[in-house]
């Protein structure tokens, strides 16, 4: 049994069919991609599985607890946390008011202010703005501290919406290479990727989706050099 | 560049811009004009504005502590809880009883350090279970509805609650006993300071800085700010929306049934179920006034409003030679709001609201 399973679901907004029976499987410890173009239904499958939205059919698993019947403030302890599109950093919240917000579903305080301390390692510039207000910082600085909030959460599972959104090449690396360096340090990770390129680079393994069905899967490398995918997603005639 | 500028203006001349301008100068003249007539005349001396301005801010301070519940709904929920001047009447009105029993049991008068605490207490209570079921029935099933809808249901609520309490405890009206340890007043140089009005002003004083500690400095009210700035990021973060805005409410509604009893405090009389119609608009002038959706400025508000229909009608009425001009307070209120939303629509401390999101 995978850590988290998802089987065969179906969201809808309003009328509109956005996935037709979405299934994927991330085992523990793995980066898992997934790619596609504008509106091929990557957000609606992390929003279904975090609870921001509800499938009207199929089953999402976390270590084979259903998911479907809790609400999204109630997957947080249930071990999925969100790294949202956007960012969506609290701009009016200091750096260190937003961590804590992180760990808004912990009461173990001495755990909390390691694992502050902890992102303030993992991310220097951080401690440097710990006082800071979030919406004062950067863009790259922001991507990194919604990262670090979503850690606070300790999850089994962490979910990336698009993080490259926004962001120039460089800054795009740096959070890259931090997104390599979180999951070596044992946090399994599915990540929603416009930019296939560099999402292959750190993914283990990856799904191509496609106006809301999944039309490839594999390992990262072998997806890589795929004709498809190359044509389609990497630019690559 | 001039000649551009020049351009700009021409292209930009509107009638209403024309007819703005205008009224700002005279505004500004007759302000003016009134003062120096007033000052000019004498015809109070130095002591007698310094007290002004105290009853003020005694004033002040419960039109803030009502404020403040509009601000804390409006910053969450983007909403104007109109019902709110009611939800100040339903402790008010409901602890009146309690403390007339108070004062014939003897207790109120026998130990007031305790009775006073324990009738805002109560009264606390009631606002805040009145402003929970508010909330609960008839804003929480339209929280998706487009913004007009909750507005005006709000308004239905309003009535809703005036009546039910005007059903409750009969239409006549009721006034709080006194408290003797409230009465007199001490001298500070040479102005006298109504112990009331200390009393009031400390009080509120007390009940803002709680307020201002719980969101700044709990978990709840980083909860708070957080779902005022994005629910759905809030959501992921595990907090539980609706548990936030039952929190928001009760804490406003608190606030405004511990206002309802320290006006009795300061200002016996008029207890109805009408009673809760001036100061709630007046409070929400205040609100606008500080900047809505902001929590300091909700205070300061109602302070400088407290403060302007203190001094206001003798300072600018009385030396524009208008007769009875303390009557006129109210007047000066609501020009108040008429102007901050012509001139400064964000509010002292507020931001544009083009910055808001929805």
């Amino acid at each position: 049994m995978a850590l988290l399973e998802v089987t065969n679901i179906h969201a809808y907004y309003g009328n509109i069919h956005a996935l037709k029976g979405i299934s994927l499987k991330v085992e523990e410890g793995e980066i898992v991609t997934l790619i596609g173009g504008n509106g091929a239904g990557k957000s609606t499958t992390l929003r279904s599985i975090c609870g921001l939205m509800k499938p009207r059919q199929g089953s999402i698993t976390l270590r084979g607890e259903d998911l479907m019947p809790y609400k999204a403030n109630q997957l947080v302890s249930r071990g999925i946390a969100m790294v949202p599109e956007g960012r969506g950093v609290f701009a009016k919240l200091s750096v260190t008011e937003n961590l804590e917000l992180g760990a808004f579903h912990r009461s173990d305080t001495d755990g909390i202010v390691k694992d502050i301390d902890y992102a303030f390692t993992l991310f220097p510039r951080l401690g440097e703005r710990r006082h800071q207000l979030a919406g004062t910082m950067s863009g790259g600085e922001q991507q990194m501290l919604a990262i670090a909030r979503a850690l606070m959460a300790r999850p089994t599972v962490l979910l990336m919406d698009e993080p490259s959104m926004g962001l120039a090449p460089v800054l795009v690396e740096t959070i890259f290479d931090t997104i390599g360096q979180v999951n070596k340090e044992g946090t399994t990770i599915l990540l929603v990727e416009q930019n296939a390129h560099i999402a292959l680079q750190v993914a283990h393994r990856g799904y191509v989706i496609q106006t809301g069905e999944i039309i490839l899967s594999d390992t990262a490398q072998a997806l890589r050099r795929d004709p498809t995918v190359q044509k389609a997603y990497l630019g690559i005639d | 560049m001039r000649l551009v500028l020049n351009q700009r203006t021409i292209d930009e001349f509107s009638w209403v811009d024309f007819i703005i301008g205008v009224l700002r100068v005279v505004i500004i003249a007759l302000i003016i004009i009134g003062s120096w007539n007033t000052l000019a005349s004498g015809r109070f001396t130095a002591d007698q504005w310094i007290s002004l301005v105290i009853s003020g801010l005694a004033q002040g301070s419960i039109y803030a502590l009502i404020a403040l519940g509009y601000t804390l709904v409006y910053g969450i929920l983007l909403m104007i809880n109109f019902a709110h001047g009611e939800v100040f009447m339903s402790g008010a009105f409901t602890a009146v009883f309690l403390a007339e029993a108070f004062d014939r049991s003897g207790f109120l008068n026998g130990s007031p350090l305790l009775a006073v605490p324990l009738l805002i207490l109560f009264a606390a209570l009631v606002s805040m279970s009145v402003a929970i079921l508010l909330e609960r029935i008839a804003y929480r099933p339209l929280r998706n509805a487009p913004r007009l809808v909750p507005l005006i249901t709000a308004i239905g609520a309003s009535f809703f609650l005036q009546y039910t309490f005007r059903g409750l405890y009969g239409s006549g009206f009721k006034s709080y006993p006194t408290v003797d340890a409230l009465r007199g007043s001490f001298t500070v140089g040479s102005v006298t300071i109504p112990i009331s009005q200390m009393v009031v002003f400390a009080a509120a004083l007390v009940l803002m800085l709680g307020l201002y500690w719980l969101v700044e400095r709990t978990k709840l009210g980083k909860a708070m700010r957080a779902v005022s700035e994005n629910k759905e990021v809030s959501a992921l973060m595990g907090i539980d929306i609706d548990r936030i805005i039952v929190f928001t409410f009760a804490i406003g509604g608190a606030l405004a049934g511990a206002a309802g009893v320290i006006n009795g405090l300061y200002r016996p009389q008029g207890v109805n179920f009408f009673m809760g119609f001036v100061p709630g608009i007046k409070a929400f002038t205040a609100a606008v006034l500080g900047g809505i959706g902001n929590i300091p400025g909700a205070m300061l508000g109602g302070l400088f409003l407290g403060v302007i229909e203190a001094i206001g009608p003798n300072l600018v009425l009385a030396g524009l030679g208008i007769p009875g001009a303390n009557q006129l307070k109210d007047v000066i209120a609501f020009t108040m709001l008429v102007l901050v939303l012509i001139f400064r629509p964000q509010g002292i401390l507020g931001e544009r609201l083009a910055e808001k999101k929805a």
